[in-house]
């Protein structure tokens, strides 16, 4: 009885899916409030690259909430690739990810020196918290990690901007994340690093009807594109970050 | 917006000077029997709204809990008011009956307190299971990796009853348990030499931080409240109740006392709107910022115990003991739950999960998020209610046992 009901609802869903998929490439209605995309903290090296007409290189290190299943291309820093040369077409963007699956700030601070002598990129964008969250990891050794590895990734000559876990209402019960939001705000705060507030934002989206993140969705369509929503505040937020005026932009 | 929701139940300034002279074998003085310290009631009831609204997903109505306006919350609330009921129910069946006959009465309530701790991961366990069995979306696959303890549920049913394991909001109880235990010990030192107790608390409350101490918990990590920093709470409220907040009167009734606390709070509260508003924190001066964070809830960090003294100190001072407002019927649902709270506790993080759960089920609009929260509050009091009318016919039909039992002042049972 249940399954068969389940069947119906995978079936019409397929349906219209498919019938979705015309409109796939308008962009989802997801705003952000100006404050969420603003930072105190600027991006000197992004700035510097644009402004002399060199390619900037972004490396993601994250976790597998950086991924969807194993399709790359509409994860959310294809789409902030993508949304930065949209925005910026005379400048080169160059795209390396890095996921961690399982790893905490601490196992990853401890790959950066290697991982950054290999790439030399302009900026870093480290998402993390997420596995730390999960496996309730002392707060104060997660704040330490990503202090460490904040200073190493700045000691390599790149910017950096962090990346906090996703808005997860499913699994509010479950993960505890509010002290790993406010050590990760902290060490942001204290390094003069900008925040991206990935939780603030998908919160913001979840509250304005933009997305059901409570859905039992069992398709790839729902974040593929949260993934796109992602990766386009956060061509707005690092360009906001590296003051990369109409000039850069034009 | 600070007004109701921060003030916290504090010490009794103006002690009952009779029951001073009665005790006065010991170091102890206990105030008057069934002389019910209302303000205790109304603001353990208070704490307990307030966790509830604070288990619940973010909404309007968390803006009006306190944790929002300062560094301390209703946690603190909550263990200060539990060691200072604890302590005067169980000091005086420790004067009254002596240690053994105490030391069996705080064990078996400590074994409720276990017994409500494990039927509430009943209910988490099951909720977890359908979760795991009903949700798949590839946004969260990383997220639902949390569900893998389900399958070692040999390992975990082990740990949660050795209260290594707990899930998120279940924290609490553990810590009363804990607590509880060392109630005894506590009580034992207490009788005879209560500052020597609250100074050897506050030294392994230093020693703790200092080395880092605590509760290691399953699969990984520490307790999320340590007990043995929070224990300097409970032994503050248990010392308050035995006389301390007597001796303390004279401080807290002076004009300095006020204004620091005043002073204090004033800046704490700027501090927390910086969270919400980043721009502010231009004029919060770098140092004072690496020197002050993180403020750690685990380890009850000095600057939420601070916060709360702060707190407590003005709550007494402008809400007396025999204020008239206490016996006004609009805060009476609150004093029903106060004088519960074993019982409304372990209700509130029930009704926890099911919101959440008729949340996500519901599709989480705000119309539906005020409507969990003010019918959890009413099923709250409703239960309180029921209670309370359950206890007064129970009592009725018993005998009189005289002036021994009372010991719902200390949260029921």
């Amino acid at each position: 009885m249940r399954s068969g009901l389940f069947l119906c609802v995978a079936l019409l869903a397929t349906i219209s899916v498919a019938g979705a998929a015309r409109a796939e490439d308008a962009p989802a209605v997801c705003d952000v409030p100006a404050s969420l995309l603003e930072s105190q903290s600027s991006l000197p090296k992004v700035a510097a690259a644009a402004k002399a007409g060199q390619p900037i290189s972004i490396l993601v290190i994250g976790s597998r909430s950086s991924s969807i299943g194993t399709d790359p291309g509409s994860a959310y820093p294809a789409r902030l690739q993508a949304a930065l040369k949209d925005k910026l077409p005379q400048v080169t963007v160059n795209l390396s990810v890095e996921i961690q699956p399982g790893k905490t700030a601490e196992d990853v601070t401890g790959t950066l020196v290697k991982l950054m002598e290999g790439k030399k990129p302009t900026l870093v964008i480290w998402q993390t918290g997420t596995v730390d969250a999960m496996r309730s990891i002392d707060p104060d050794d997660f704040r330490s990690a990503v202090d460490e590895g904040v200073v190493a990734l700045q000691n390599a000559g790149a910017d950096v901007v962090l990346m906090n876990p996703q808005y997860s209402p499913r699994t509010e019960t479950m993960i505890s994340v509010p002290p790993y939001l406010d050590n990760m705000r902290a060490v942001a705060q204290q390094h003069d690093v900008p925040l991206f507030d990935r939780f603030a934002i998908m919160q913001q989206w979840n509250e304005q009807g933009d997305f059901d993140l409570f859905s039992a969705h069992h398709g790839p369509e729902l974040a593929k594109r949260v993934h796109d929503c992602l990766g386009r505040a956060l061509s707005t937020f690092v360009i906001g970050a590296a003051h990369l005026g109409p000039a850069q932009q034009n | 917006m600070t007004s109701v929701a921060d003030r916290v139940a504090g010490p009794a300034v103006a002690a009952d000077a009779s029951a001073r002279e009665k005790a006065a074998a010991p170091a102890v003085s206990l105030p008057a029997v069934g002389e019910r310290e209302l303000r205790l009631d109304l603001f353990r009831g208070l704490a307990l709204w307030l966790i509830y609204i604070d288990h619940l997903p973010p909404s309007l109505l968390t803006w009006f809990t306190i944790r929002n306006y300062g560094f301390s919350d209703a946690t603190e609330i909550f263990i200060f008011i539990s060691g200072y009921t604890a302590a005067f129910v169980y000091g005086r069946a420790m004067l009254e009956q002596g240690f053994v006959v105490a030391t069996a009465r705080i064990l078996r309530r400590a074994w409720q307190i276990y017994v409500a701790h494990v039927f509430l991961f009943t209910i988490f366990l099951a909720e977890i299971s359908y979760v795991a069995n009903h949700f798949e979306n590839p946004l969260y696959s990383e997220e639902m990796g949390i569900m893998d303890f389900l399958k070692q549920p040999d390992v975990t049913i082990v740990q949660a009853l050795l209260l290594r394991f707990r899930p998120v909001n279940m924290d609490v109880l553990p810590l009363y348990i804990v607590l509880m235990l060392a109630l005894p010990l506590i009580l034992a030192l207490m009788r005879f030499k209560p500052d020597l107790t609250l100074a050897l608390s506050a030294l392994l409350y230093a020693v703790t931080l200092e080395f880092d101490l605590n509760f290691s918990s399953y699969p990984s990590g520490y307790w999320v409240f340590n007990p043995l920093a929070w224990q300097l709470l409970f032994v503050f409220g248990a010392w308050c109740a035995l006389g301390g907040a007597q001796r303390m009167s004279r401080i807290l009734s002076s004009r300095i006392t006020l204004w620091v606390c005043l002073a204090y709070l004033v800046a704490a509260f700027y501090v927390t709107l910086t969270w919400y508003v980043p721009q502010m924190s231009h004029w919060l001066p770098k140092q004072l910022e690496q020197w002050m964070y993180p403020i750690d809830k685990t380890d009850l960090d000095v600057l939420r115990f601070a916060h709360f003294l702060a707190l407590a100190a003005i709550t007494v001072r402008i809400l007396p003991r025999d204020w008239p407002g206490l016996k006004s019927r609009w805060l009476k649902p609150l004093l029903l739950c106060g004088s519960h709270s074993l019982e409304i506790f372990c209700l509130g993080v029930f009704l926890a999960f099911a919101g959440h759960f008729i949340l996500a089920e519901g599709g989480g609009s705000v119309a539906l998020h005020a409507l969990v929260t003010v019918c959890g509050i009413l099923i709250m009091w409703g239960v309180a209610w029921l209670i309370s009318w359950y206890k007064h016919e129970a009592d009725k039909s018993a005998p009189r046992k005289g002036a021994r039992g009372n010991a719902d002042l200390a949260g029921g049972g």
